[in-house]
């Protein structure tokens, strides 16, 4: 079995007038089928409202399902004996830095999630002083975040993830209020974690440039997955991308526009390294 | 504009003060306050400021960036200075106009002026060498009889950590607003009570809107990361008396026993 | 009409553990009519440079003339120069603060003095040249979605009617097409009104794509101020310091170290393309 399994998921945001009768009704997700494997990295791409970070919250079950089914790390998400469970075998990292660190001071935050599922104390600070490392954020460990810049808090929050010891880790949309430097910081933490500890990774942006390393991509419109392939296979889909709001990275747009112009260029560009070359080669 | 309040703000650094039993260091502050409204002359005084130095230097925070804190009660102070100095009955020193200063005015302006400053400085030396987490774990701890009578103590100091954590980033969250409105031709300064409190909402429904919205995503956050209450729950910094804190505790017992003997000079 | 910014230093918190010199010496001189671009790390200075140019900071040495006259001076009109400099914050939530998005767009031109009829005339001019369609005009600010809203706060700063515009970061959480829309709307209003515009951002190729003029803040000092053509051209430069250039530009230098006669001056994806398009034909001439 996969470490994520959800089959026609929905979920609808029903809004409610004050006596209790239907005014309208949200279907943020129509239908969703995703399928994850241990030690993965997904990206989930999608516009704003597609349906993404309602999709992101089924995954730790800060939302139960409407519809459907959805199986993570073999339980059942809609029994509520699963719950903490789940929680704790799946962490989630959130798009604001500041609403989400709890503590003053950096190791206590990261010591947060530990505390709530028992871990002894003793235990809890090797956990801390490990999460801390694994993020680059281990000198800082005495700080308060405030003081930090948007980058350093969102590896705080990955490593007070971490300190949990998840198996996978869910992030909506951890860059969007970050700068550049900021996005890299913390992707090049997400990718790590991916590469060195095998940790499972679903990351979710509208960042094109973020999801080339991913294993897979899944592309979200109107609470429907729409696209899924490759990076490669999903971005030489161009046209059909932007009608769904989205975009590729510049090389591959320029790759794409090239090719359009009648130059024998191979679909799927995704680095500028790949382009020169391809460039040369015909030259 | 906003950002020089010290009050609530922890300062890092190595000392004795920061290493104290959080408990110890909450103690210490209540009976000093209560030091503070026991003094009533010049040996007193005296012995109380000895004792806030002595603390101040021992903390290793910079005294500067202490003082800084007091900018926000500079009001108050004024308002002390005044209220004592012209409203209390006794022997007239000078008069002038409708307005005379007494003796005693003097004596209760100077008192009240210093016991305020000396309540700030020292009441910000427990939060500027406690961080939030060990405070709130303090007063949880020292609070927990309370809970046989069904008083929510881990709720309430989860709260109280919650809400030191956010008071910075609030304040500046404010600094922001205000500076978007201004830009929008606002003027939160002239005019008259009513046009000023009018001229607040503009600043606050954003304020508030944002509030919310950290307190509904925090709570996800929290819930994300296994939160279910007290229960069950461990600590990663547990407290633990050391043989320091009972060597405070003894010595704030000589201070205390000192100011009440000082009275009778 | 002119900006002028003679010797601006700027330093927070003085004189205590956390002072930060957020602006050193910095001289601009800003023309009507221009489109500009900052860019420069968190921290390099560039939301304080945008906060000096309408007076709501001020320099703590050096010297700014609007239209010659010293918006440091005691009698300046700090108030008026505000509408005339109007500035668009990061984030929308910021400011957006009435019951509908009308009344929200009428409260800049009633703070300038203006009657009820004439804020309203100038919400609707606003609101029109924003492009928000008009079913959403009498609902809350906060049913909007991001991008709405972001029109609704710049319309909010356009009834004003600001001879010049700064936006600080207004595509900062947006998806792809709604950073171009409103990259679109912002390159329409400079060309359209001929009004000065001062756009902040963090990416290379959309400042490249839209202004006539880059300014790139370092450590609270300009470091480049030129063309998006002639800064890029120290890609190398700005690489050392944490900021690079667009991938197209890297790109050409690339394909011409590879004996590729690529244009390197290119920084658009425009330029890129025909640049290489060229080449090759005359490589098969």
């Amino acid at each position: 079995m996969n470490f994520i399994e959800a089959r026609k998921l929905v979920h609808e945001y029903i809004r409610r007038d004050e006596e209790d009768n239907v005014e309208s009704i949200l279907t943020a997700l129509d239908g969703v089928d995703l399928d994850v494997k241990q030690g993965e990295f997904v990206a989930v791409l999608g516009h704003n409202g597609s349906g993404k970070s309602t999709l992101a919250k089924h995954l730790n079950v800060l939302l139960a399902p409407g519809g459907g089914t959805l199986w993570v790390d073999g339980k059942d998400a809609e029994d509520a004996d699963n719950l903490w469970a789940i929680r704790q075998s799946t962490g989630m990292v959130f798009q604001n830095p500041d609403n989400q660190i709890i503590a003053s001071v950096v190791e206590e935050d990261v010591g947060f999630g530990p505390e709530n599922i028992g871990v002894p104390t003793a235990e809890i600070l090797k956990r801390v002083e490990k999460s801390l490392k694994s993020v680059g954020m281990i000198q800082y460990r005495e700080h308060s975040p405030n003081r930090l810049s948007g980058g350093q808090k969102q590896r705080v929050a990955i490593a007070g993830v971490m300190a949990m010891e998840p198996k996978c880790i869910v992030l909506d949309e951890p860059t969007a209020m970050l700068d550049p430097n900021g996005r890299r910081e913390v992707l090049e933490a997400v990718e790590q974690l991916n590469r060195e500890k095998g940790m499972t990774v679903i990351l979710i942006t509208h960042y094109m440039e973020e999801v080339t390393g991913a294993d897979r991509v899944y592309v979200m419109d109107n609470g429907k997955v729409v696209m899924q392939g490759t990076p490669r296979a999903i971005f030489s889909q161009v046209d059909t991308l932007k009608s769904y709001r989205l975009d590729v990275p510049q090389i591959t747009l320029l790759a794409y526009e090239l090719r359009k112009a009648g130059l024998a260029i191979p679909e799927g560009i995704l680095t500028r390294q790949e382009l020169v070359e391809a460039l040369c080669r015909l030259y | 504009m906003l950002r020089d309040i010290t009050i609530g703000q922890y300062y890092p650094a190595e000392s004795v003060i920061h290493k104290l039993d959080p408990r110890t260091k909450l103690m210490a502050t209540l009976v000093y306050i209560l030091s503070l409204f026991l003094f009533r002359n010049v040996a007193g005084f005296a012995a109380v400021t000895f004792w806030l130095l002595l603390v101040i230097r021992m903390s290793k925070v910079p005294f500067g960036y202490m003082v800084k804190g007091l900018k926000a009660i500079v009001i108050i102070l004024v308002i002390t200075v005044v209220f004592n100095l012209f409203l209390t009955p006794g022997e007239t020193l000078i008069s002038f106009w409708k307005l005379r200063i007494t003796e005693e005015g003097l004596r209760n302006a100077v008192f009240m002026t210093v016991r305020l400053i000396y309540l700030i400085l020292g009441s910000s030396i427990l939060t500027l060498t406690t961080t939030p987490n060990q405070l709130t774990d303090g007063l949880e701890k020292s609070l927990k009889p309370l809970n046989k009578i069904h008083v929510p103590v881990h709720e309430i100091a989860m709260m109280m950590s919650i809400a030191l954590r956010f008071i910075p980033i609030l304040i500046e969250e404010t600094d922001k607003i205000m500076k978007a409105q201004l830009a929008r031709g606002a003027d939160f300064e002239s005019g008259n009570l009513v046009k000023k409190a009018k001229a607040m909402v503009p600043l606050l429904v954003p304020l508030f809107i944002s509030a919310f919205r950290r307190a509904n995503d925090l709570a996800l956050a929290m819930e994300a990361r296994c939160y279910h209450g007290g229960e069950g729950r461990t600590k990663m910094k547990p407290l633990k008396y050391k043989r320091v804190d009972f060597i405070v505790y003894l010595a704030v017992a000589g201070y205390f026993a000192a100011v009440i003997l000082l009275r009778r000079f | 009409m002119s900006i002028i910014l003679d010797k601006v230093n700027y330093v927070y918190s003085e004189k205590t553990a956390y002072e930060i010199h957020a602006l050193k010496d910095v001289s601009l001189k800003i023309s009507d009519g221009e489109f500009i671009g900052i860019i420069g790390h968190t921290g390099s200075g560039k939301s304080t440079l945008i906060q000096h140019l309408n007076g709501l900071v001020r320099a703590s040495s050096g010297g700014i003339y609007y239209n010659g006259e010293d918006i440091g001076d005691d009698d300046f009109n700090r108030k008026e120069l505000r509408s005339k400099v109007g500035l668009v914050f990061q984030y929308p939530e910021h400011q957006l603060f009435e019951t509908t998005v009308f009344a929200d767009v009428c409260f800049g031109p009633k703070n300038q003095g203006h009657s009820r009829k004439q804020s309203e005339l100038k919400a609707f001019t606003a609101l029109r040249s924003v492009g928000l369609p008009e079913d959403y005009w009498y609902r809350s600010p906060f049913e909007l979605s991001g991008g709405q809203k972001r029109r609704a706060a710049i319309a909010g700063v356009l009834a004003m009617e600001p001879e010049v515009l700064i936006l600080d970061e207004p595509t900062a959480g947006l998806d792809p097409k709604g950073r171009d829309e409103i990259l679109g709307l912002v390159a329409g209003l400079h060309k359209e009104r001929r009004m000065t515009v001062i756009l902040v951002s963090h990416s290379m190729e959309d400042v490249a794509k839209y202004v006539g003029r880059l300014i790139v803040m370092n450590r609270g000092s300009v470091m480049y101020d030129g063309t998006p053509a002639e800064v890029f051209a120290h890609y190398q430069e700005l690489e050392a310091v944490g900021l690079a250039a667009p991938q197209v530009t890297y790109l050409m230098h690339e394909l011409r170290g590879r004996g590729i006669p690529a244009n390197g001056t290119a920084t658009t994806l425009e330029e890129a393309k025909q640049s290489i398009l060229q080449a090759f034909s005359e490589k098969c001439r």
